[in-house]
């Protein structure tokens, strides 16, 4: 029986190489320090690929735990508010925590006993992945500590309230911009000292191999289940797919099944932030260059230097200089269309989709909705456009608010 | 024959051992680093490591990343250090390798880094972040250019990549004491120096110890098992009293001149 939830063999089988390179970016930039823990892990899992009860004991997390497959739902007031084609949400945000990443820190928790260790950390911008890490590790019984910038934790508090009561403990940092990019920094250092018993729970399709290849494989359920739901609904594959892009994780599960589709495009959307001023965004792809950041190489946003730039985004999840190296693959072969979507036009599509469809979706979110509304206005009536809806947005409510009373403030 | 083989086959004459100090580069400027360079220099020290500040430093304790961003927020660039250390090399028989992230190598270009570096008397770099599976490129361009690249070997690399790690590296090997990030340690592992035995048992490189290093009971420890030590976080943590008016830095300068003067005649008495 072949399994509904995990990784088919790769419409592209060759990628990652055996260095972790998708073309040329990926691959392992880390100390010495982390490569015997790092080639573990890749053995093990491909190993578990190929264990039958590994698979099944995921599948019914998947299913019982999780609550998957998760809905394909036509937006049908959005669609007429926009005027183009169908838009369907792929309801990510009805998982079990909220979002897509429990899809895969359910699998790497299951990694972390197969390797025999005891302890798990984690890194996390929005919260999400930090409470999917805290859920997977109290389901299990393991020991979990998460980095998270102390601007996100201002930002997010119903996240951190919640990873507490799952008995996370929370460790704020402190340096740099205090965001997502020195929450990775902080746990690697943690890892660093700790690897012998201790898995990194990566949240995205970042850092050295195997990660982009592990955490792209556990969220590609998103893709395979959509790719079988619009085949029931329309009797065929979408118009478009449209994600949203921070790290990567969400668009990465969703695109990846499509990638040999090449008729459907593909639409990654980055946070644009208030301009297109280095600082002021997080669009590593449409405005930064190949370099080397947390372990890869991938696009990047640095100064002439080599220095990660400062970035800004509204939405903590998507508050990152790097992004995951397929999508620099998938940007350099043309498979994949970057678009860049600013924090207002965010903001607006949050409002829209909360008062026409009764949904709260995730600021992050929000991004893809906004140029996935662009996407769907270039095309027909009779075109299907599907959004990944990658979480919801009660996290995001306090935020909001305040973001809202910021720009009351700054027209009177 | 690079600078750093020069010098360690001049000390193997003598039955002396390796003190290496780090510094970070333009903390709190580059005026400070430059000064502190020929102090470190004259006291006698044979090497010295010279951290180009990054943004993102992973390997990195408190204390280093700390001196990285006080340098970095006093707006030190590539060019700026390149320049102080071309002024230094010149006066100075130490030789400098610069401790640098691929991030900041890759952004340069391998070529022109390598160009400035030697251009500015810097003798080789250690890339912590660069792992030997990624270093062919690199390696090979420095192999041409007699400039020294040193690679780590660490508590948890296992053996047969360790014979392959001294194979691809030149100057002396780096041997990280610990398995865990820059900074001060109370004590080293037990299973150092069995460690160090095996590894020199399978190469005739150098082994310069660092990582953890702060105390002259480590210096007592490592003393017959190493060719060099490397002190870091105990070095960059008395800089960190330096300030901007460099008429007011004798006591930081003597500090660290006092504390290299301890390590030295512990290593070489």
């Amino acid at each position: 029986m072949t399994s509904h939830f995990l990784p088919e063999p790769s419409p592209d089988a060759s990628l990652p190489d055996e260095k972790g390179r998708f073309g040329e970016f990926g691959g392992r930039f880390v100390p010495e320090t982390l490569i015997a823990a790092l080639d573990q892990l890749e053995t093990e899992y491909y190993q578990s690929r190929k264990d039958p009860a590994f698979q099944a004991e995921l599948d019914v997390l998947l299913r019982d735990f999780v609550g998957r497959p998760s809905p394909l739902y036509f937006a049908k007031r959005l669609t007429e508010h926009c005027g183009g084609a169908q838009i369907w949400f792929k309801r990510e945000d009805l998982n079990h925590t909220g979002a897509h990443k429990i899809n895969s820190t359910l699998g790497q928790a299951l990694l972390t006993m197969r390797m025999g260790k005891k302890r798990v950390i984690a890194e996390t911008g929005a919260g999400q992945h930090g409470v999917a890490t805290a859920t997977a590790c109290a389901h299990f019984g393991i020991p979990c500590v998460i980095y998270m910038g102390e601007e996100d934790i201002r930002r997010q508090q119903p996240n951190v309230q919640s990873m507490k009561m799952l008995g996370a403990e929370i460790c704020p940092v402190t340096t740099g911009s205090r965001t997502l990019r020195d929450a990775v920094n902080q746990a690697m250092r943690d890892w660093m000292s700790s690897v012998g018993e201790t898995h990194y729970i990566l949240g995205s399709v970042v850092g050295p191999h195997p990660f982009p290849l592990i955490v792209r494989d556990y969220q590609a359920v998103i893709g395979r289940e959509t790719i079988r739901q619009s085949q029931e609904r329309f009797g065929r594959l979408p118009d478009a797919v449209v994600a949203c892009v921070g790290g990567g994780s969400n668009a990465a599960g969703m695109f990846y099944p499509f990638v040999a589709e090449t008729d459907v495009p593909l639409v990654g959307v980055e946070a644009g932030g208030e301009s297109d001023q280095p600082g002021r965004h997080a669009s590593s792809l449409t405005f930064g260059k190949p370099g080397v950041l947390h372990g890869s190489f991938s696009y990047v946003l640095q100064d002439e230097d080599g220095q990660t730039d400062d970035v800004h985004s509204a939405s903590a999840g998507l508050d990152y200089p790097g992004v995951g190296p397929e999508h620099s693959h998938w940007k350099s072969t043309g498979r994949v269309e970057y678009r860049s979507c600013r924090d207002d036009e965010a903001l607006a599509a949050f409002d829209l989709v909360a008062r026409n469809e009764g949904i709260l979706p995730a600021l992050e979110t929000s991004h893809a909705i906004a140029k996935g509304m662009e996407v769907a206005k270039e095309r027909g009536k009779d075109e299907v456009v599907i959004i990944c809806l990658s979480g919801r947005g009660d996290k995001d409510a306090g935020e909001i608010q305040r973001l809202k009373n910021e720009a009351t403030a700054r027209r009177i | 024959m690079s600078a750093i083989d020069k010098l360690f086959q001049r000390l193997k004459a003598e039955g002396k051992k390796a003190f290496m100090p780090f510094v970070t580069a333009g903390d709190p400027n580059l005026e400070f680093t430059a000064a502190m360079l020929r102090r470190l220099d004259a006291e006698g020290c044979h090497l010295a490591e010279l951290g180009i500040p990054y943004s993102d430093p992973i390997a990195d304790g408190p204390v280093i990343q700390a001196s990285y961003t006080r340098s970095l927020n006093g707006g030190t660039k590539l060019n700026g250090i390149f320049a102080m250390a071309s002024d230094v090399t010149a006066e100075i028989s130490m030789p400098i390798v610069t401790m640098v992230s691929y991030a900041i190598i890759y952004r340069m270009g391998i070529d022109e880094y390598l160009r400035q570096a030697i251009a500015a008397g810097i003798s080789g770099a250690i890339v912590p972040d660069m792992p030997v599976d990624e270093s062919d490129e690199l390696a090979a361009k420095c192999k041409l250019l007699d400039f020294s690249l040193i690679q780590l070997i660490t508590p948890t690399t296992p053996r047969d990549r360790a014979v392959q790690i001294a194979e691809q590296t030149t100057g002396f090997i780096y041997y990280v004491s610990i398995t865990g990030i820059t900074g001060e340690r109370t004590e080293l592992p037990s299973d150092l120096a069995d460690n160090l035995k095996w590894l020199r048992s399978v190469t005739d490189l150098p082994i310069c110890v660092g990582f953890g290093i702060s105390k002259l009971e480590h210096v007592e420890v490592l003393k017959p098992v190493a060719d060099g030590l490397i002190v870091g976080s105990a070095i960059v943590r008395r800089i960190a009293a330096a300030t901007n008016d460099q008429s007011k830095n004798q006591d930081v300068m003597d500090d660290v001149g006092g504390f290299a003067q301890g390590m030295l005649s512990a290593i070489n008495d």
